[in-house]
């Protein structure tokens, strides 16, 4: 049963980390997208959202079966770490998705003239998922701590956007709708920072086996 | 600046073991030799009252026989030399002129494999009261059928106390010879992996019964079922050739022990 | 069946060729087994058939005169009531000495000491002691020993117990049949498995309240089977009871521990060696070897009857 079941842990962790580099990949050609205007890679990313789902179905499949073998402590923690990262992934592909519709309605448009920081908020929410996904396979509690205040400044830059593009909106209302789609964009990115946050909460869980979620910060 | 969330100790130390209510049988610094072997060493260990405590560990680990230490059955052993203190209640149950008899009265014992008296059900369950001095029969009678009612038999047996014990299948013989041991109304029960020779089902009432039986009774429970040990006791002692390696509240045995070799141990790296 | 018939199993599990070796020893085993029961029935067929005719109501009842060569005037009742007294007396000293020795060995002794290993060489010696030697150990100790020194405490005149008697018979008889007894009862107490005794240990039995609630209890068809073996043995025996206790002749039946006593064992060693006319003889010793026969025969199956009682007690119940 032993070896079975180190195997059985083994393809999970294996799993994960292709719907992780999935994942990575949804919004790292949907920036691209949205940035370089470009239809075809945009509906691209919203196809390839089906595999990023089909992921999280098969990785929970494969940890209840696990479970029915009653793991215990850490082997305990790992298969249920790896539902909460998956069941965050899957959502990461999501937000993907819809920066990818975004920059696909804002390809048909022209663009706006308004010099938007989005390409750093994106490398940051991108860094911080990198960094999460790094801390989860070298089980390293420690990077993961780290990466989660880097939260607050993507909300930050989310903040700031919302409201260039809000003056923006009033100053020239013939670009409310593209402003929006940045908008709607931007929360995205917000969100997928947020996302893997809570994979590095899940990280720090796996190897310590302390909860810190919902633990009160300055805000 | 961002500033870094860390635990106040950043390395997670072992934690101190956690005893709900007052400790109830001390064990200090034990050991136990074999002629030259020594099996047990400098066991030191406090078990809480009215709860269910778990020795785990792989085979020839040492946790039967502090099981029998504790009623002093390793004293049917030739050659078996005792160090250190086991105190239950307060009294150290090594000491000079010690009443065995009284002590087992007070530490009953359930064993691996049923071994029910060639009586009846009514005289296994009886056999205690009549050797420690009940010699009324609506007393017998009165204790004999609450003691069945309290192992979960009564209801299976009732129509037939009279009948020998075994006629019954190795659950319900199990169940009896539980029902024989609280029947002396004993403080500490022993349990030697006492569903190890069960099917699913009568393991599950056994543990059923565990659960309710601990509101009356101190229950120490020696087990290789690890999921068993996690199901139903709120204490887990971790024994590895003789030591003990771990001991804290069950909870945390499996889900973050603080030693590595309990952690290999539960996660089935080995043993 | 032919090739084309046969399938898969057929073709590999049934042998090709006659199985010589199974056959030849089955068969020898079983020859074995009938040449054993023909010599017993050629044994009992001859005794039957030559006895029958001496056998009479008479015969089992009658306290004969000294001369024992008559077959209208002579009787066996002393001698069969001689056997059965000894061997019943035998078995009141046998069995609790070879139970508690038994316990002893299995319940208390350290299986390593040296007294215990002396006691177990002791008894499996003893075991290989020719009769005649218990006959002369029953004169030497019993009678000269024992029986004199009684008879000096009690100031009796002349001797009562220094002399061959039923009691001294019976001991040494319990002497020679012991190690049966112990070996029986030594298998019935190995035989209960040891978590019954553990059980009662930890209810806070003693050691003998234990042995005695609870193992005597479970033993107790193994120590009737010694006893019954004991029995059978001491019943057919005449050498341990030559010099120890039986007499040519005794006018009157057996009544008191001293008193000697006619046996049917030495009755036949009379009747063969004695008989001034064979041919006349030949109907009274037939007869005698018959009843001792039916008398062991009778004693057994009161044994056997017992402890087949006991194990239903113990099989129903509680």
């Amino acid at each position: 049963m032993d070896n079975l079941f180190e195997s059985g842990l083994e393809n999970l962790r294996q799993k994960l980390l292709v719907m992780a580099s999935r994942a990575e990949t949804a919004v790292n050609q949907s920036v691209e997208a949205l940035m370089q205007r470009d239809y075809d890679l945009a509906l691209q990313v919203k196809t390839d959202d089906d595999i990023i789902d089909r992921f999280e179905i098969e990785i929970d499949e494969m940890a209840i079966l696990l479970l029915t073998k009653a793991p215990l402590a850490s082997n305990l923690r790992l298969v249920t770490v790896a539902m909460k990262i998956s069941q965050n992934l899957e959502r990461i592909g999501d937000e993907a998705t819809k920066i990818a519709k975004r920059a696909r309605d804002l390809s048909q448009e022209p663009p706006i003239k308004l010099q938007l920081d989005l390409p750093r908020m994106a490398v940051l929410a991108l860094t911080m998922l990198k960094e999460a996904l790094d801390a989860f396979v070298n089980r390293d509690s420690l990077a993961a701590r780290v990466l989660i205040p880097r939260d607050k400044e993507v909300d930050a830059l989310n903040r700031q956007m919302h409201q260039a593009l809000a003056r923006h909106m009033m100053e020239y209302p013939d670009t409310i709708g593209r402003c929006l789609h940045w908008i709607v964009a931007a929360k995205s990115l917000e969100r997928i920072a947020d996302h893997a946050k809570n994979m590095a909460e899940e990280v720090v869980y796996l190897c310590e086996a302390q909860d810190i979620r919902h633990t009160a910060r300055k805000m | 600046m961002a500033d870094i969330v860390l635990p106040k100790n950043f390395v997670p130390a072992a934690a101190p073991a956690a005893e709900p209510g007052k400790p109830f049988i001390e064990i200090q610094d034990v050991s136990l030799y074999y002629g030259g072997a020594q099996a047990l060493k400098n066991i030191s260990l406090n078990l809480g009252e009215k709860v269910v405590t778990a020795f785990i560990g792989p085979s020839g680990c040492g946790k039967s026989t502090l099981l029998r230490c504790l009623n002093r059955m390793n004293d049917l052993i030739d050659n078996v030399r005792i160090d250190g203190s086991i105190k239950i209640g307060g009294h150290d149950i090594y000491a000079e002129g010690v009443d065995i008899i009284e002590l087992r009265k007070r530490v009953g014992m359930v064993f691996q494999k049923s071994n029910p008296f060639p009586k009846s059900i009514y005289e296994n369950v009886a056999y205690g009261l009549r050797l420690h001095g009940v010699s009324k029969k609506s007393e017998m009678d009165a204790i004999v059928e609450e003691s069945l009612q309290n192992a979960a038999i009564w209801d299976e047996v009732k129509d037939r106390l009279h009948s020998s014990a075994l006629g019954l299948s190795g659950g319900q013989q199990q169940r009896l010879c539980i029902a024989r041991a609280i029947a002396i109304k004993p403080e500490v029960i022993l349990m030697d992996e006492p569903a190890s020779a069960l099917d699913p089902i009568a393991t599950s009432r056994i543990e059923d019964l565990i659960l309710n039986l601990k509101k009356e009774f101190t229950i120490v429970i020696v087990t290789h079922n690890m999921q068993q040990a996690a199901r139903i006791s709120d204490q887990t002692a971790f024994f590895y050739i003789g030591e003990l390696v771990e001991f804290g509240p069950t909870s945390k045995i499996f889900t973050n022990p603080s030693q590595k070799r309990t952690e290999d141990y539960v996660t089935g790296r080995f043993g | 069946m032919s090739p084309r018939q046969s399938t898969t199993a057929t073709r590999h599990f049934k042998s090709e060729k006659f199985d010589f070796s199974s056959f030849f020893f089955s068969g020898l085993t079983g020859l074995a087994t009938l040449l054993i029961l023909a010599i017993l029935a050629v044994i009992l067929l001859n005794i039957i058939i030559n006895g029958w005719s001496g056998l009479s109501w008479h015969f089992v009842s009658t306290i004969p005169k000294k001369d024992f060569f008559d077959i209208h005037t002579t009787g066996v009742l002393p001698m069969i009531v001689g056997t059965s007294i000894r061997v019943i007396v035998m078995t009141v000293f046998v069995i609790p000495v070879g139970v508690v020795t038994a316990i002893y060995l299995t319940e208390y002794a350290p299986n390593t000491s040296l007294i215990t290993r002396t006691i177990r060489a002791a008894v499996n010696n003893l075991a290989g002691v020719p009769s005649i030697v218990f006959g002369l150990f029953g004169v030497g100790f019993f009678i000269n020993f024992i029986g004199k020194n009684v008879d000096r405490a009690l100031h009796n005149s002349g001797p009562v117990w220094g002399q061959p008697a039923l009691i001294w018979a019976s001991m040494t008889l319990a002497v020679m049949t012991l190690p049966v007894v112990i070996v029986a009862t030594e298998e019935s107490l190995k035989a209960i498995p040891p978590g019954l005794r553990e059980a009662s240990l930890a209810l806070g039995a003693t050691k003998l309240e234990t042995i005695w609630r609870i193992v005597l209890p479970q033993a107790l068809p193994g120590i009737l089977t010694g006893g019954i073996l004991a029995v059978s043995r001491a019943a057919g025996e005449v050498a341990p009871i030559l010099f120890t206790g039986v007499a040519y002749y005794t006018s009157s039946l057996p009544t008191k521990l001293t008193d000697q006593f006619m046996d049917l064992g030495y009755h036949i060693f009379v009747l063969s060696t004695q008989s001034p006319n064979i041919d006349q003889t030949r109907p009274i010793l037939y007869a005698t070897v018959l009843v001792l026969l039916m008398l062991t025969f009778a004693l057994n199956i009161v044994a056997i009857v017992i402890r087949a009682r006991v194990r239903k007690k113990m099989r129903a119940l509680g």
